[in-house]
């Protein structure tokens, strides 16, 4: 039962871990400032990714190709066609959305390891498909979003996204954004029903619900997300590249979002941020950092089964959204 | 009056077996009627047909005068056939209260206030007892409360057919003397389908009963009339009799 009182506490957990982030961007070196702005826009992509594994259930191997067109779609606009930031930005929306209806409406037809297949098959389509159409992606040695490009005009104001700070406040802005939109959704009535799909499907199609169509609509909404975090990353770092379409990325958000802790709202956050730090400590201490990362991922699946915030939802803060 | 649901030469094959073999059978409205027969005989692959989980090799399903055999089970449950699983099934995970707002909510539909929902949530719980246990996960509790809650998500789902798949299984003697005014409760806006093994609850609910065998309708007729039928004696109520 999510009472009135807990929806005030992760409201205002979410407005103070925007705040302590807001913060950080004045206080944090360089460096880390760049990286932070980073996982702002990679936990977004892992917030689209938990979206659908983690509330629906569906565990899907080719999320890669809807952030890709994200990517690719803002991008490309940006590179080729000279479309503004905002431009560019809605052209990556609306791809990612597109091709997330069509991927949709096709692999929805399996369930289970059948839609991990399928999934991941269109994503290593879509892959191939942007290393074949090189004369404009730049194939595996991608494209750079020129800097010029990359000024968002707002009114009398403009912002160049090259400049770290801007930069960072942008990424904390969309993270801000899809978090709350992501939290509205699961707390929706159609929240509700895409948890009751993933607990029992068959109870739920038996209460009277569609199944298929609110499945479309979450796989519609986790690739727009996904795509959105896509689009971003091409205006405010300004490479686009096919690396970021193959099967490493699809697993990538799986990774993140089971290190943080699936179904819940700040664990795509968490798992990334953890995921990169570990390998940023551990990769300037050693070349073998790889080996201490497995090694820290297995101790964390023993003692953190449900991620680091499920865990933490499970034995101690129950309201834990 | 009109019958609530009609079946035609309604059949299911699986493989070579043929579960439900040319099935007529109607149901007026406001009727409790039981559906009885040994193991095997088809009664769920029968109820299976007319709430939609699974299509029929053959035949035809109509509800209030319209054909449904086409029409998936989501849409029929909208129009108002419910269905409650022979095997428990409901959502371990949540707690009763928000097993019970799923149905609520759609039925409820938009453009009514949170309080509509939680008003109509724990009048389902409470006509079958359970709301003094709403916040506690479904899986937690006990296997009669678990029947119990199964039956007020049916409930929630206001329906006009309320089909219920041997609701006492498992059930204390207890919880079985309490559950036959609640169904019969029920019967007051809805019309009932009552797949029972327990006679004693047939015979007190029941309005008419039909027996089934070998997928076929062996025999239908009031309580007293199946009860002193030497066909069904044979087929189920397995006594020698002459």
């Amino acid at each position: 039962m999510i009472g009135e009182a807990s929806s005030a506490k992760v409201h205002g957990l979410h407005l103070g871990i925007v705040a302590l982030l807001l913060v950080l961007n004045f206080i944090l070196p360089d460096y880390h400032q760049s990286l932070l702005s980073r996982i702002l826009v990679l936990s977004v992509f892992a917030m689209g990714y938990n979206l659908l594994f983690g509330y629906v259930g569906l565990l899907s191997l080719g999320h890669a190709m809807f952030f890709s067109a994200g990517l690719y779609g803002a991008g490309l606009a940006v590179a080729h066609l000279g479309w503004s930031v905002p431009a560019a930005f809605a052209g990556g929306l609306v791809c990612g959305a597109l091709l997330s209806l069509v991927i949709g409406v096709l692999a929805l037809r399996t369930i289970g390891v059948a839609f991990m297949i399928v999934t991941m098959m269109f994503s290593q389509a879509f892959f191939l498909t942007i290393l074949y159409f090189a004369a404009w992606t730049g194939g595996d040695q991608g494209v750079v979003v020129p800097q010029a490009g990359r000024i968002l005009h707002l009114g009398a104001l403009s912002f160049d996204l090259v400049d770290p700070t801007v930069r960072f406040i942008a990424a904390l802005v969309l993270f801000s954004i899809c978090l709350f939109v992501t939290t509205a959704i699961i707390r929706s009535r159609h929240g509700r029903v895409l948890v009751a799909i993933r607990e029992n499907e068959e109870r739920t199609r038996m209460l009277g619900y569609d199944i298929f169509a609110n499945k479309l609509a979450a796989v519609v909404v986790s690739g727009t997300i996904c795509a959105a975090a896509g689009a971003a990353y091409a205006l405010l770092f300004g490479y686009v590249g096919s690396n970021f379409a193959s099967i490493q990325y699809s697993i990538l958000p799986l990774l993140w979002v089971l290190l943080g802790g699936a179904a819940t709202t700040l664990g795509p956050l968490v798992g990334t941020l953890v995921m990169y730090y570990v390998i940023d400590i551990t990769s300037f201490y050693t070349s073998a950092y790889l080996l201490i990362v497995g090694v820290f991922l297995i101790l964390l699946v023993l003692f953190f089964p449900k991620g680091i915030l499920g865990t933490i939802r499970q034995r101690w803060l129950g309201w834990l959204p | 009056m009109k019958p609530l649901l009609t079946t035609k030469t309604l059949s299911r094959d699986f493989g070579g077996l043929r579960a439900v073999d040319n099935v007529d059978f109607s149901l007026m409205p406001g009727e409790i009627r039981a559906i009885i027969g040994p193991n095997g005989a088809g009664k769920t692959t029968f109820v299976s047909l007319v709430c939609g989980r699974i299509e029929p090799s053959a035949g035809t399903v109509a509800f209030d005068g319209a054909d449904i055999t086409r029409l998936p089970a989501h849409r029929r449950v909208r129009l108002g056939i419910a269905y409650t699983f022979q095997v428990t099934s409901i959502f371990a995970g949540l707690s009763a209260y928000d097993n019970v707002v799923l149905p609520v909510q759609r039925t409820l539909g938009d453009g009514r206030g949170k309080g509509a929902v939680r008003a109509a949530t724990m009048d389902a719980l409470d006509r079958v007892g359970l709301a003094q246990r709403a916040a506690t996960p479904a899986g937690q509790l006990a296997y009669g409360h678990q029947r119990l809650l199964e039956v007020a998500m049916g409930l929630a789902l206001k329906p006009r057919l309320l089909i219920l798949d041997e609701p006492t299984q498992g059930l204390s003697d207890a919880e079985i003397d309490s559950f036959i005014p609640l169904v019969r409760g029920i019967a007051k806006d809805a019309t009932v389908l009552i797949i029972e093994h327990n006679m004693q609850v047939v015979m007190e609910l029941a309005h008419r009963i039909t027996v089934f065998n070998a997928g076929k309708i062996l025999a239908e007729g009031t309580p007293e009339q199946i009860r002193g039928n030497e066909a069904v004696q044979d087929a189920y109520l397995g006594t020698a009799h002459g």
